[in-house]
């Protein structure tokens, strides 16, 4: 059973260029270690050490079922076969 | 080079002279790799600083669904400054995360909310790398008409 995933442009180098890839976990962090196994290098891209715990990279967004994961455990949010994730690095900037 | 309909030219610079002295944001979708900007996107900046912009997480997801319905891109992503020059800053560089984008910025330090002209130039920003391009404008097309408005 699996988990879409759908991947962003500027991500689509380590996905072969799919535009959507399975993955497999019971947790956002899971699922992030599942991809990482048959993509390396996107767990760098999506996560980042923060003050000696990992979080998800403030300016990458991931959705699980169109609810942003910041509102439903961060890294912890649940995860069911059939759920789609999907991620969206933000569009920002600024003047500085 | 950015190739870009007169009418959606006018309607970035309003947008950010409306919004001066905070930032203004937004993209012109067009068809997947068409390279023509046709529709354009006027986004909140949740951030509503005059220093940052960023569009909000649940209106950026909305966007992209609404993009992908439509085998659509953002061909151009714009935004603008608004005491500074029309440049990528180093955020603007280390953020820019769609690399078949045209970086548009736009900027109002010269006449703020009134009338007159702009800086509005145009960028590629892949891996770090900024390169400035020439900007075109073209009389208005059909499909430009249709652009919407959120």
């Amino acid at each position: 059973m699996a988990i879409e995933v759908r991947i962003p442009t500027i991500l689509r180098t380590y996905t072969d260029g799919a535009k959507a890839v399975d993955g497999a976990g019971g947790t956002l962090s899971a699922l992030i270690d599942d991809l990482e196994g048959n993509h390396p290098g996107i767990k760098e891209r999506l996560v980042e050490d923060r003050s000696g715990s990992t979080d998800l990279r403030r300016f990458v967004n991931v959705y699980i079922n169109d609810e942003d994961v910041r509102f439903i455990g961060g890294l912890e949010a649940e995860l069911s076969d059939g759920d789609q994730v999907v991620v969206l690095p933000a569009v920002a900037g600024g003047a500085r | 080079m950015l190739t870009i309909a007169q009418e959606i030219y006018d309607a970035i610079v309003a947008h950010a002279k409306r919004d001066h002295p905070d930032e203004a944001c937004g993209v012109v979708a067009g068809p997947e790799g068409s390279d023509r900007p046709e529709r354009f996107i006027p986004m909140v900046n949740a951030a509503g600083s005059p220093t940052f912009y960023e569009f909000d997480s649940s209106e950026l997801l909305a966007l992209y669904k609404d993009m992908d319905a439509r085998d659509e891109e953002p061909v151009v992503v714009y935004h603008s400054h608004t005491a500074t020059e029309a440049y990528p800053s180093r955020t603007d560089i280390g953020l820019a995360s769609e690399p078949n984008a045209h970086y548009v910025l736009v900027s109002t330090r010269e006449h703020g909310n009134s009338d007159g002209p702009v800086e509005f130039r145009s960028y590629r920003i892949i891996d770090g790398v900024v390169t400035e391009e020439e900007v075109a404008t073209t009389p208005t097309t059909e499909s430009s008409q249709k652009a919407s408005t959120p």
